[in-house]
């Protein structure tokens, strides 16, 4: 589904991805992990389309189709959806008003039919049960005064009426209590299916203890440098990623 | 800035008449209704003299300082639309939800009855088009006039010489009427470019209610010049509600100056959506005259092209605990301009007045302009007083989170210009002119590249 192949990425100039290559598949749970400034974000950032980086080598598919030449708008009506480290506040956009244009555009770019607005309505009252989300913020802005927790939350909840092919969390579990960390998690898992691929960037190997990823990367110095199970994120717990330096780099490939 | 300037730039003499001068002055003053009666040649006459002396307004005034008139010199237009009485009007045009009661239509400049719906006025309400008051009886307007403002610019000269038409409202006393009276003006191709110069008359009596809705319109592509000298008068506890809707034709001229007087305990609640016309301005001046006065305006401009709007809102607090709060929110795309002027004058004795004036603003294209000015001059004591104006840009990290989730970046922008001038529209009263008011600023999305 989503291939990424000797990816080299700068920023002003600056390289920050030198070589990336990481393969996910539908149903697959990728962790990505590595310390402050290894690039984990920019990943993130590059698969959806944020401008300002430049790609100078490699190549990033999604079912084939060069996921670097799309708008970012195309990319997720293909099905990629990133939730944002820091989801910005729109004041004066109504959240469910939002929500639904969102989802019709999708739709619409796919060739599907529009939702009127009492199947959207069905549809997100739905989803806000099953997320256990406050149903008052769908009125409100979107995230316009929402705590840190609320704001994931509804990042989650976006995910889960979008339905997206492949989910990229970036650093969902940053700022998060104990509380609002298990809530998001559930979320994420009543989201994970056979059809459905998920990226999950983080710093703290916590997170992985609610959502159990199938594989494991560290991403160091702008590359994967170590790739495991699960058992992986544990042993960087105890060992710092210190210990991944110390080791020899291999390239990885899930 | 924010010295006591004078409007009128006046002692300077216009020795070059241009184009614009001149085929002002070719208008016939013995063809305008009213004309014969004495006192009313004598101040036309004398108005287009002095309007002759001293031309239009300069940027030399500090009140025109981003608004230069030097194009507008260079034209010349025809005096009146000759064949304004029958040009058809599209029913679409004229209709605007919530606005379903009465109404008095204008179309290039003169009052048709034949669109108007002026027969289930309420009682206490009187609508009469300036016109037929001319004709009829313009003595008990000889006040309005006649008058020599201290203050008189070139254009409020030339309304005085040459006003034909005009709405004269008057509410009695302690009358509050249900339905909002709308007032259209309509510019409709008259195959050359037309003047006309329209002067107005609110007046609401004591404790009286009323609310206006002014819409103007256009289908015009020659490019018309209006000039519209408004008089509102509110006497002690009157409210007015007064909306404006601005969609002139594109290649339109419209210049207004309007002249509030609120009196003790009044309410004057104001709201504009300014979306048309190749240069519109207005110029509002309110005069807090008695106790506990109180104004506040809300209003957005939605620029594309080279189109060009000017919004002054001058306040004078002249009563104690007078109150006025005014909020502004300008887009401009393309090689638009906007200029917004709030200006909050505080006299003497106004004490425990209350006053702020906010404008925040967006561009959209890199060769857009706004220039925003607040000023604030105090002269009373006990007296809370604010300002704030910003120009600023979409933020591309708003636009690639509305991207990200699969809202193409046109359909991003306009949600974005929409929610940022949303808190200018919440008051519109009816839900359905508000509701029409939001779906117009959504479609008004200018070009974003330059």
């Amino acid at each position: 589904m989503l291939k990424i192949e000797n990816l080299h990425v700068r920023i002003a100039g600056r390289e920050i991805l030198k070589g990336l290559s990481l393969e996910a598949k539908p149903g697959e749970v990728h962790a990505i992990m590595g310390p402050n400034g290894a690039g984990k974000s920019t990943l993130g950032n590059v698969i959806a389309g944020r401008s300002g980086y430049e790609v100078t080598k490699g190549s990033v598919t999604f079912d084939g189709d060069d996921l670097l030449a799309m708008e970012p708008e195309a990319r997720a009506a293909a099905g990629v959806f990133l939730a944002f480290q820091y989801p910005v506040e729109i004041p004066g956009v109504n959240n469910t008003y939002f929500l639904r244009a969102a989802l019709n555009a999708q739709r619409k770019a796919r060739g599907d039919t529009e939702l009127d607005s009492m199947q959207f309505l069905k549809l997100v009252r739905e989803r806000v049960k099953e997320m256990g989300m406050t149903p008052e913020l769908l009125n409100r802005a979107v995230n316009e005064g929402f705590s840190g927790g609320e704001k994931k939350r509804n990042e989650v909840f976006q995910m889960a009426v979008l339905e997206p092919r492949l989910a990229i969390l970036d650093e969902t579990d940053s700022g998060l209590d104990i509380d609002a960390l298990k809530q998001v998690a559930e979320g994420v898992n009543r989201l994970r299916s056979p059809e459905r691929g998920f990226l999950v960037i983080t710093h703290y190997q916590r997170l992985l203890d609610y959502i159990v990823p199938d594989f494991v990367h560290v991403l160091a110095d702008g590359r994967i440098v170590e790739s495991g199970d699960a058992k992986l994120a544990r042993e960087l717990e105890a060992h710092g990623y210190a210990w991944v330096r110390d080791r020899t780099p291999t390239e990885a490939h899930a | 800035m924010g010295a006591r300037s004078h409007a009128d730039g006046s002692a300077r003499v216009n020795s070059v008449a241009t184009p614009f001068v001149e085929s002002m002055q070719a208008a016939a003053v013995s063809g305008l209704p009213g004309s014969g009666i004495a006192w009313l040649d004598d101040t036309r006459r004398d108005a287009l003299r002095a309007f002759a002396t001293h031309g239009l307004p300069d940027t030399r005034n500090e009140l025109w300082k981003y608004t230069a008139l030097r194009a507008l010199q260079q034209r010349a237009y025809a005096p009146r639309d000759a064949g304004a009485a029958s040009r058809p009007v599209a029913d679409d045009l004229l209709r605007l939800d919530g606005c379903e009661g009465p109404r008095a239509v204008f179309v290039n400049g003169a009052f048709r009855a034949d669109l108007s719906r002026l027969d289930d006025l309420p009682g206490g309400i009187v609508l009469q088009p300036l016109s037929e008051v001319l004709r009829h009886q313009p003595e008990p307007l000889r006040f309005l006039l006649a008058a020599r403002a201290g203050d008189e610019d070139g254009l409020t000269l030339l309304n005085r010489a040459l006003a034909a038409d005009g709405v004269i409202v008057r509410v009695a006393d302690g009358v509050r009427a249900f339905n909002p009276l709308h007032v259209v003006h309509v510019g409709t191709s008259a195959g050359s470019a037309v003047a006309w110069h329209l002067r107005d008359l609110m007046e609401l009596g004591e404790g009286a209610s009323l609310a206006v809705i002014e819409h103007h319109v256009g289908d015009d592509t020659s490019g018309h010049f209006a000039n519209l000298a408004r008089t509102i008068t509110l006497h002690a506890r009157a409210r007015l509600d007064w909306t404006i809707v601005q969609r002139a034709s594109r290649d339109a001229t419209l210049l207004r100056r309007t002249d509030c007087v609120l009196h003790e305990d009044t309410e004057l609640d104001f709201h504009a959506l300014e979306l048309g016309g190749k240069l519109a301005r207005h110029e509002l001046r309110v005069d807090l005259a008695g106790d506990r006065a109180r104004f506040a305006s809300r209003g957005a401009f939605v620029l594309g092209g080279r189109q060009h709007s000017d919004t002054e809102v001058l306040v004078t607090h002249r009563a104690r605990d007078t109150v006025s709060d005014s909020l502004w929110r300008g887009v401009a795309g393309d090689r638009a301009r906007g200029v917004v002027h709030g200006r909050i004058l505080v006299q003497p004795g106004a004490d425990g007045s209350d006053g702020c004036f906010y404008n925040k603003n967006l561009l959209l294209s890199p060769t857009a302009e706004i220039d925003t000015r607040p000023a604030l001059e105090i002269y009373a004591d006990e007296v809370k007083a604010n300002h704030g104006a910003t120009v600023g840009q979409l933020d591309d990290n708003v636009l690639f989170y509305l991207r990200s989730r699969g809202i193409p970046l046109d359909t991003a922008r306009r949600m974005l210009v929409r929610a940022f001038c949303a808190v200018t529209l919440d008051g519109i009263q009816p839900a359905g002119l508000r509701e029409f008011c939001e779906t117009l600023l959504a479609e008004q999305l200018p070009e974003a590249e330059a």
